[in-house]
Formats: structure tokens, C-alpha cells, sequence
């Protein structure tokens, strides 16, 4: 009877330390991945910031009027006056059958990963 | 193992065979196995005795060598694994009302040398010369050769491209370190709200980012304040109107042959600063350097709206005549006494054509006489006159988010007497910025209450203070202000906007000599206004310095030719773009669509 209860107190012993030995290498395995996923995001998170910069940079109102002025013949865009305000009831309504694309694609300037 | 009995039979048969007593059988037996026993027991306890040592020496072994490796290791950081915890070491971003970026960071390096390690000094001087034509190529030689200077910033900021190419040059002495940058996409727009940046303490890895001007100066603590996570300001500015008004304004001041031109477009209700803008401008991408030598109101960086000391003229007149109803002096169809030249003492005020005998009060403000205006203040006296000027803000410098705002403090009379009085009435001998002049009328066309102007975004509609006027007055002020405009004798008739009724006073006042006295041929123009009359939303104050132009004739400089067209034309872009719905005129409210025939 004793010798069964050692037997299963030294198995429990290599079971726990098996245990603890396995859980120290995960932690420190997944401490690696929250590191790497860290940079990962912080890389993403420059990424983004640059793209907005270009976004913001791309879209200023200087560089949109001189692109509405030239193709001025295709989008006939001019500035916002009074007169383009109408009353609701004078529009017609599109159909009500708006295609949703089922397939969205990101798009980034540069297919992204170029920042290490 | 084989339990030996006691009493063996065997031996205790054979005993008794030979008379002997079994009894002593036993007990040799019983010492043999107490021998044993003992023996069994101090081998146990010895054994014991051996683990509880090695415990100990295991435990204390693990003790001291865990202080032995940390007396031998270099000490690290603990680090902390929970997600968003980090902290942003960049400068917060600028935002417009609608979120659209007026400020952001991107990242760059710069450029140092470190002679020491360099492998060839002079080739490496000459190779940065062609890739810098900028630097001092004798200097840089001196520099990287004389082997006294340890260190050499080069370049503050690098672009990729150049960054590539002195990579590519494969000297090792030539280092980079990582910098944040200051970017404003929108290039001169809203320069002086802004302001702009510079580098502050510079380290190898990094360097800090400071403002320098404007929003950037006035908030920047908050904006380098970790705490706050890089959380972005958001400004009360309206990118598309800035932008609408800069382009308008811009032109306006070519076509009109000025040399500056300011515009302030506010909410009356909340005292928001939608658009401000202040022509010569600059981009702060490269802000130029403050003006040491010279008029510091000749230099690009000089905000006209908000640092700009005018006389602004008579679109003062309105406030005379707001102390006039205020004080229960008349209404807007009193007769007043307009006879000019009007005598003062040794002082003749006169008006720019004669007027005739008497004018009704509306009449005063719409053919904008002096004469009259005087007579109105004097009849109100000047307490009530300085009061009212208090109350819309002349008194102090702008509360507004602007350092360059907080220092510049309206100029007033020392000693405010009768001729004070008079003069002040129709803008003259107190100077004010555009800034003032926009949140007075603010207050004027709000109901008469006081408003803080701002360029941080509200949440609010509504963020009126302290009733200064009766509704009563507000609403009578506007509608003569409406007849300056709308009315074919008023003196801003080309400042009718049609659907945005627009009111407002012109005003134009000579420009002081810096010696005494005044230019003959050089004013400030300027038309302050506010839109729609019936239920006023913006003020809107267009300032132009030294317009000329030729007209019907001869050569023009009065508000009423230079100013009015200018913000007319601002009107009518802008309002669209605030979402403002045209007025329709009454009773010929026509639908185009078939449906509503």
C-alpha cells in the first residue's frame, strides 16, 4: 500500500514538473509572440500613420481643385454654390436594389510590409 | 526474507534432549533481532540525516547561485506583457472639425558623423558634398579630419532617397538616428493657426518636437503628454471653408492690388473660429525664421487676424448705435442732427459727402456718417460708450488659443475725453485686431450675448455667456446693418449675396504714418458682416491692407469697392459649405422639378 502511494506521489511529482516545465517554455514562447506581435503592431501602427499622412497629403483641397479643374471635361465638378440646394421631394430616388460587393479588397499604397 | 521464529523447534527439542533451558534459545534469538533492528535504525536515520542535508544544500546552493548570477548579470528591465499599456512618445495629431489631419508625424532620420570611426575622412567629406551641395565642404574636411571632434550633426532631416545614397557610400563613421517629424499636409493652409515646430533637445535616438507658433506653441504640452495616448486635438476650423476662403482671398488681394489680407469666419453662437486667415502666408513644413530686422508686421509669419493692431473705421458705428437703443435714446427712425462740418472744440469732423440736415438713426449707419454717429455718441455719453465697448471684448487681448492672440493688447486712448468719445464712435483712435472686430459682432448678431472665441471644437450648438443687449436691440442692429447691404444706397450694396441676406458695416480707415499723422493714400478696408440677418449663424470679417483699384473711372479704396466684392465673394463659397440652405425670396419660392408643378 505504501509503496503504490509513492509510486503515485513520485509519477505526480514528474507529472507536475513535466507540467511546470511545459507552461515555462509556452509563457515564454508566447511572451516571444506578444514581443514580436508588439513590433508587429507598432510597425502596422507606422504604417497607418504614414498612410494617412499620404492620405491627408493626397487629398488637400489645393491639390483636389487643380485635379477637378483638369479633368473638368469628364467630371464637370464645380465649387458648392447656393443654387445646388434643392428641396428633398425634387430628387428621385435610386432603386432600392443597392449591389453590395461580397468580395471587399484591402487596398494599401504599397502592399504594405516595407516598414522593418 | 525468512522471519526466523523465536523458538525454533528444532532447537528447542535438541535443548531439552540435553537438559538445557529452551527459555535461553529465546532469548539469544530475541538479542539477534534487536541487534538488527538497531542497525536498521541508524541506517535509516543516517540516511536521513544525508537528504535533509542535501535539501539544504540544494536550497541554499539554488539561493546563492540565483545571487551570484544576478550579482554577475547585467540588470534588465522587467517587462510587462498587457497589451495596450504601451506608452506614445509621439506628438498628438491636429485635427479639423471633421477629423480631415491638419497635423501629423512621420518618421525620418538624421544625419551624424562620427570622424573616429571613419575609414577614409576626406573621401567621405567629398562624397557628402555631392550628395549635400548645401553643406560647407571646407568645414566638413576640417571637421572630419583635424580629429578633434568626436561627433558632427550633418542633417537634421533626411530623406529616403538620401538616406540610400549615404548608406550606399559604405562609410562607417557616418550614423543615423531615428526623428520624428512635424507634417502639414495641408501645406500654407491655416499656417498661422498651426504655427509650426522645431526640433528641442536632440539626443542620438531620438529628439524632442517643440512648437514654436500658434496652436501648436499654446497647446503643446498637451499634445506631448503620454498620458493622454496620443488622443488628437480637434480644431474648430472647417478644412473645405479654410481652404475655400484662403483661394478667395488670395485672389481677392491680387485683383485689389493689397498688400495683406486677413478674414475671420466665426459661429455667433458658440464663438467656434470656423476659417482664419491672414495673407502673406507661409508653410510651416519650413517655417521661416522670426523676423529680426524690419516691420514685424512685413514678416510672412505675422497673423494679421489676430495680431494686426487697425483702426478699424467705421464699422464701429454699429456700437454707437447699439448704446443709442440700448439706452433708450431713440429707435431706429430717429432723426439725427447730421449737419456737416461738425465743430468740437478746434476739431471739425466732417463726412465723406454731405449728408444734409438730418438723417434717421438706420440712415447714419447705412450711408455710414460721422457726423451723425458723433452725435449719437455724445448724446449717449462716454461711459455707456466705454461700457458697451468692454462688454464685446475691446478692453483686453482675444481669449482666444493663440499666444500671438494673448500678447497683442487693442490700443486705447489714455485719456478717454469728449474728443475720444467722438472719434471712437466711428473707429478711430482706438486700434483693435479682426479677431475683436469678428466677436464683437458676433455678440451683436447672437441676441446680445457674450461669446469666448475659440478654435477648439465644441460639442455644443451653444455656448453663449452674459447678455450684454436686449434682443430687442440685437434684432434692430441687424436689420439696419441688413440695409446697409441690401438697400441700393447702403455703402456695401455689392455685398448682397442672394439667398444669405447678408448684413454688415463697412469700414475704411487711413493708415497711421509711423512718424504721426495719417497716409493719405494708404487704408485698411475692411467689411465686417454677418449671414443670414433674419437668423444670423456666422460673422465673417474681411480686412484688406492698402487696396486700389480702378473703378467706374477713377481709382478706388473704400471698403465698399475693395472689401464687400471680397467677402461677397467668400459668402457665396463658404456658406454652401457650411451646409448653410439658401433663403429663398419671399413669396417666389418656384420648385424646377415636374413633380410640383
Amino acid at each position: 500500500m505504501r509503496a503504490l502511494i509513492y509510486i503515485l506521489c513520485s509519477a505526480l511529482v514528474v507529472a507536475v514538473a513535466y507540467w511546470a516545465y511545459t507552461e515555462n517554455y509556452t509563457t515564454q514562447a508566447s511572451n516571444r509572440r506578444v514581443e514580436e506581435l508588439h513590433r508587429q503592431i507598432a510597425s502596422e501602427k507606422e504604417a497607418i500613420a504614414i498612410m494617412r499622412a499620404e492620405w491627408a497629403y493626397l487629398n488637400r483641397p489645393e491639390r483636389l481643385a487643380e485635379l477637378a479643374d483638369l479633368n473638368f471635361e469628364r467630371l464637370q465638378l464645380v465649387p458648392l454654390a447656393a443654387q445646388h440646394f434643392a428641396e428633398l421631394e425634387t430628387i428621385p430616388l435610386p432603386p432600392r436594389n443597392i449591389v453590395i460587393p461580397n468580395n471587399p479588397v484591402s487596398v494599401s499604397s504599397d502592399g504594405g510590409k516595407q516598414y522593418p | 526474507m525468512r522471519r526466523t521464529p523465536l523458538r525454533p523447534l528444532a532447537h528447542v527439542i535438541s535443548a531439552r534432549e540435553q537438559g538445557e533451558n529452551p527459555d535461553l534459545i529465546e532469548a539469544r534469538e530475541r538479542a539477534k533481532r534487536n541487534q538488527a533492528a538497531q542497525v536498521k535504525t541508524r541506517v535509516r536515520a543516517e540516511n536521513r540525516l544525508l537528504i535533509l542535508g542535501l535539501a539544504f544544500i540544494v536550497g541554499f546552493g539554488a539561493v546563492g547561485g540565483k545571487m551570484a548570477y544576478l550579482a554577475s548579470s547585467t540588470p534588465a528591465e522587467p517587462k510587462e506583457y498587457v497589451s495596450g499599456s504601451q506608452i506614445i512618445n509621439q506628438r498628438a495629431d491636429i485635427l479639423d472639425r471633421n477629423g480631415n489631419v491638419l497635423a501629423t508625424n512621420m518618421s525620418t532620420q538624421a544625419l551624424y558623423a562620427q570622424p573616429p570611426l571613419m575609414v577614409d575622412p576626406k573621401k567621405a567629406a567629398d562624397d557628402l558634398y555631392l550628395i549635400f551641395p548645401d553643406l560647407d565642404h571646407k568645414r566638413l574636411v576640417r571637421d572630419f579630419t583635424s580629429g578633434k571632434r568626436k561627433f558632427i550633426w550633418i542633417k537634421k532631416r533626411l530623406s529616403p532617397e538620401q538616406r540610400q545614397r549615404v548608406h550606399d557610400l559604405g562609410e562607417p563613421g557616418l550614423l543615423f538616428g531615428n526623428r520624428e517629424m512635424r507634417l502639414y499636409p495641408n501645406g500654407k493652409l491655416a499656417a498661422h493657426i498651426l504655427g509650426g515646430t522645431r526640433f528641442g533637445e536632440e539626443g542620438v535616438r531620438a529628439a524632442e518636437v517643440i512648437g514654436v507658433g500658434g496652436v501648436e506653441k499654446y497647446f503643446d504640452t498637451m499634445l506631448r503628454d503620454p498620458a493622454l495616448e496620443g488622443s488628437p486635438l480637434q480644431l474648430s476650423i472647417d478644412l473645405t471653408a479654410q481652404s475655400a476662403t484662403r483661394q478667395v482671398l488670395e485672389d481677392g488681394m491680387r485683383y485689389m492690388n493689397a498688400k495683406g489680407a486677413s478674414s475671420i469666419l466665426m459661429d455667433v453662437h458658440t464663438g467656434e473660429i470656423l476659417s482664419m486667415v491672414s495673407l502673406p502666408d507661409f508653410d510651416p513644413n519650413d517655417r521661416p525664421r522670426d523676423a529680426i530686422t524690419g516691420d514685424p508686421s512685413d514678416s510672412p509669419l505675422f497673423n494679421r487676424a489676430a495680431q494686426g493692431l487697425y483702426e478699424l473705421g467705421s464699422t464701429f458705428k454699429i456700437f454707437a448705435a447699439g448704446v443709442s437703443l440700448e439706452k433708450g435714446l431713440g429707435n431706429p427712425q430717429t432723426m439725427i442732427d447730421t449737419t456737416s462740418p461738425m465743430k468740437w472744440g478746434k476739431f471739425k469732423i466732417k463726412d465723406f459727402k454731405n449728408y444734409g440736415p438730418e438723417l434717421s438713426m438706420e440712415d447714419v449707419i447705412m450711408k455710414s456718417s460721422n457726423v451723425g454717429t458723433a452725435r449719437m455718441a455724445m448724446a449717449a455719453g462716454s461711459s455707456a460708450q466705454k461700457r458697451m465697448l468692454k462688454d464685446l471684448g475691446f478692453f483686453e487681448a482675444v481669449p482666444v488659443e493663440l499666444g500671438e492672440a494673448s500678447r497683442t493688447k487693442p490700443l486705447l486712448p489714455k485719456n478717454w475725453s469728449e474728443i475720444s468719445t467722438i472719434t471712437i464712435s466711428y473707429g478711430h483712435g482706438i486700434s483693435a485686431t479682426p479677431l475683436h472686430l469678428a466677436t464683437a459682432y458676433a455678440m451683436l448678431a447672437n441676441g446680445g450675448y457674450q461669446v469666448k472665441p475659440t478654435l477648439q471644437r465644441l460639442d455644443t450648438t451653444d455656448a453663449r455667456g452674459q447678455r450684454i443687449l436686449s434682443a430687442q436691440t440685437s434684432q434692430q442692429l441687424m436689420s439696419m446693418m441688413r440695409r446697409v447691404v441690401g438697400e441700393e444706397k447702403g455703402t456695401a450694396t455689392m455685398g448682397d449675396v442672394e439667398g444669405y441676406e447678408v448684413a454688415g458695416k463697412t469700414g475704411t480707415a487711413d493708415k497711421p504714418k509711423p512718424s504721426g499723422g495719417y497716409y493719405e493714400d494708404k487704408v485698411i478696408a475692411t467689411f465686417a458682416s454677418v449671414f443670414p440677418a433674419s437668423n444670423p449663424k456666422y460673422a465673417l470679417v474681411v480686412s484688406l491692407d492698402e487696396p486700389e483699384i480702378e473703378a467706374v473711372g477713377e481709382k478706388r479704396r473704400t471698403a465698399g469697392w475693395t472689401a464687400v466684392p471680397v467677402a461677397a465673394e467668400v459668402i457665396s463659397r463658404v456658406a454652401p459649405i457650411l451646409n448653410l440652405r439658401p433663403i429663398a425670396p419671399k413669396q417666389q419660392i418656384t420648385y424646377t422639378s415636374s413633380d410640383n408643378q
